[in-house]
């Protein structure tokens, strides 16, 4: 079987949804002529009505996919980058999250809004946002942030056949990593199922979307000094598989959130919340947040890179937790 | 005049007392401190919303504004569960999770009656792609007023419908004020309609007060968009009686005679006058006041006797599947 990237992953999922279900189309910014390599050969498949360019209005046409929806499509809106939500934050915060209720269930939106995380190219601030977590703000939206090609292509797939509006967030620096990809057309990965990436007993690592690479990679390094992580994606944040993460901690009594978006309210802050109020009593240190601080991301090389999430500064983390077992008494988990 | 026609006459003027109906028994009851939150009244736009609508048929699509009641009573809805909504009531058609803003029957084409005003206009234009995407000859038809031909939604939308040539109608009541900003102020074309030529639109003005003009140029409209050649604008010149919510005090105070110019020009006097004058006995007409009367009466009966909606709905229809129940509500 050959190994497929993250790109490839998307693309094979568009087409078998497709294939499938006629219902399904996709439209969005310069799709046709396939800018990322996601919509690869699908004009001559279906056609130019199910693979639709559409004018730069985000707001007009992520609208346009919630009226298609309600009336029996399944859209999936390509919107390029992340950023681009924001002129369609009224249809998408007003619209496409509450019609199902306040009609009280008589509308029904499935439809996959699709946006990739474009960060650390030196593309400036408008331009490297990831801001799945303010949509976890707002009830109605499912949202899902795969991490590599197999969840990729499970979860898209997932998404697509969902009844609710699902936000696919793709991380950039996901998109070089190659899988051995099921082609078993019904391989499908669960909304709200996180996965344990690595095992490991001292610290828990939660870390979303381009932070799983990242600290899969300091877990190998702190395993050659005898610290072991267990890293769990969450892979959906909407529903969280918060569970998991709790089951984790009570374990190993240590966590660290890795999170690319911004610190206040972000992913690390609701997962840091909720490993307080659940697994206190299992917490042997405090829980550390490695993310982006809270500025903007610079144009410059020289002072952009060193904003995010890195191996180094897990490292770190790790060191000042299993440091402070030194200062604060462990004590015995149940 | 034909039997036929004359029993589609009598239909206009039947919706239309309705909503003039419904809307005298939400007010008083609105102000009896019966109806939660505010109430936006559709009256004295009778003949747009009717006209429009009776002109549809009942698998077009429709997707309306705040100002909602007269929408779906002008598409055919049942009364007793937009009384009920307004009541909040788990008998009201959104379940009595939508209210006022919101009376939006999907079971007469409605896909929804939305408060942010021009978020409804990228939905129609969105249902008319399904609908084209489908094979089917549905048209959808998108009512929103002056307010919203200044939002972006509205240029967003109309550009879309116009360069895939969707089978949509865009219908701006315009009542004269956003709020309390008067159109003049608001709009620099000389009337909204002038807009549709930017989008390459065919478009129409057309008196608000007379169902026969608003259904003779929606008629046109939906036939174009049936057959493939694409979406219009018009704007019917209505007003508006009350308050742009009832409960928000008196925003319009300098009306007075503004309000008795367009009285003297009440959309259900004019048609009442022309049925008349073509002939139908007045008693007729007096016959389906008093059916309009009794049946809000009925409806209000419906929603005064139904029960609220139970605590744990509240986490119905976020998503398909109830979301779990936070724990201080099941101990």
């Amino acid at each position: 079987m050959a190994r497929a990237s993250f790109i490839e992953a998307i693309r094979q999922a568009q087409m078998e949804e497709m294939q499938r279900d006629e219902r399904v189309f996709i439209m969005g910014e310069d799709i046709v002529c396939n800018v990322f390599g996601t919509t690869t050969g699908f004009v001559d498949m279906f056609g130019k009505e199910r693979v639709r360019d559409t004018p730069i209005s985000e707001n007009g046409f992520i609208g346009a996919s919630a009226g298609a929806a309600m009336v029996g499509m399944r859209p999936i809106v390509d919107v390029t980058i992340s950023s681009f939500l924001y002129p369609a934050m009224d249809q998408i915060m007003s619209m496409i999250a509450k019609s199902r209720y306040i009609y009280g269930g008589q509308a029904k939106l499935p439809l996959v809004i699709r946006s990739c995380l474009f960060y650390g190219n030196s593309n400036a601030a408008q331009h490297s946002d990831r801001p799945y977590a303010m949509f976890m703000n707002v009830p109605g939206l499912k949202i899902i942030v795969p991490s590599d090609a197999r969840d990729m292509k499970g979860l898209l797939k997932a998404a697509i056949r969902d009844d609710d509006p699902v936000l696919c967030f793709e991380d950039g620096n996901c998109w070089s990593s190659k899988m051995e990809l099921p082609e078993d057309p019904d391989f499908l990965i669960p909304l709200g199922q996180g996965e344990v990436k690595r095992e490991g007993t001292d610290i828990t690592v939660v870390a979303v979307a381009g932070g799983v690479p990242i600290a899969l990679k300091a877990a190998q390094r702190l395993a050659k000094e005898g610290i072991s992580l267990e890293v769990i994606d969450p892979r959906s944040l909407v529903p969280l598989d918060r569970g998991l993460i709790v089951k984790s901690v009570r374990k190993t009594g240590r966590a660290i959130m890795v999170d690319p978006a911004h610190l206040s309210c972000s992913v690390a802050s609701e997962v840091s919340a909720t490993i307080v109020e659940e697994a206190f009593e299992s917490l042997r240190g405090p829980i550390l947040r490695v993310t982006t601080p809270d500025t903007h991301l610079p144009f410059s090389p020289a002072i952009e890179k060193a904003l995010y999430p890195s191996v180094d500064r897990i490292v770190a983390a790790a060191y000042k937790l299993v440091g402070a077992d030194h200062r604060i008494p462990a004590q015995e988990t149940v | 005049m034909t039997h036929q026609a004359n029993d589609l006459s009598l239909e206009k003027y039947r919706r239309m007392l309705r909503i003039r109906e419904f809307e005298a028994v939400a007010e008083a009851i609105h102000a009896g401190g019966e109806v939660p939150g505010s109430l936006h009244t559709y009256t004295g736009q009778e003949a747009t919303g009717v006209g429009a609508c009776i002109a549809l048929r009942q698998d077009d699509y429709m997707v309306g504004n705040h100002r909602s009641h007269g929408h779906p009573i002008a598409k055919g809805a049942a009364l007793g569960p937009l009384m009920a909504e307004l009541l909040g009531k788990v008998t009201g058609v959104c379940k009595g999770k939508g209210g006022s803003m919101h009376l939006s029957d999907f079971s007469v084409g409605s896909l929804g009656e939305t408060s942010i005003v021009g978020s409804g206009i990228p939905v129609a234009a969105g249902a008319a792609l399904g609908a084209k995407l489908q094979g089917t000859d549905r048209v959808s038809l998108c009512f929103f007023g002056d307010g919203a031909s200044n939002e972006g939604a509205f240029h967003e939308g109309l550009n879309l419908a116009s360069v895939w040539k969707l089978p949509a109608i865009f219908l701006c009541e315009n009542n004269g004020y956003a709020v309390s900003t008067p159109v003049s102020q608001a709009v620099a074309v000389a009337d909204i309609a002038d807009r549709a030529a930017a989008y390459g639109m065919p478009s129409a003005v057309v008196d608000g007060q007379d169902i026969d003009a608003v259904e003779a140029v929606v008629t046109e409209a939906v036939e174009r968009a049936r057959t493939g050649g694409g979406p219009t604008l018009i704007e019917a010149k209505t007003y508006r009686y009350a308050e742009h919510a009832v409960n928000m005090g008196r925003v319009l105070r300098d009306r007075g005679a503004e309000v008795d110019t367009w009285r003297a020009r009440d959309p259900i006097e004019l048609y009442r006058a022309k049925l008349i004058a073509q002939g139908v006995e007045s008693e007729a007409l007096d016959a389906i006041a008093r059916d309009a009367k009794e049946a809000v009466q009925e409806a209000l009966r419906f929603a005064r006797e139904s029960a609220y909606p139970d605590q744990l709905d509240a986490f119905d229809d976020v998503f398909v599947e109830r979301l779990p129940i936070p724990a201080y509500l099941t101990n």
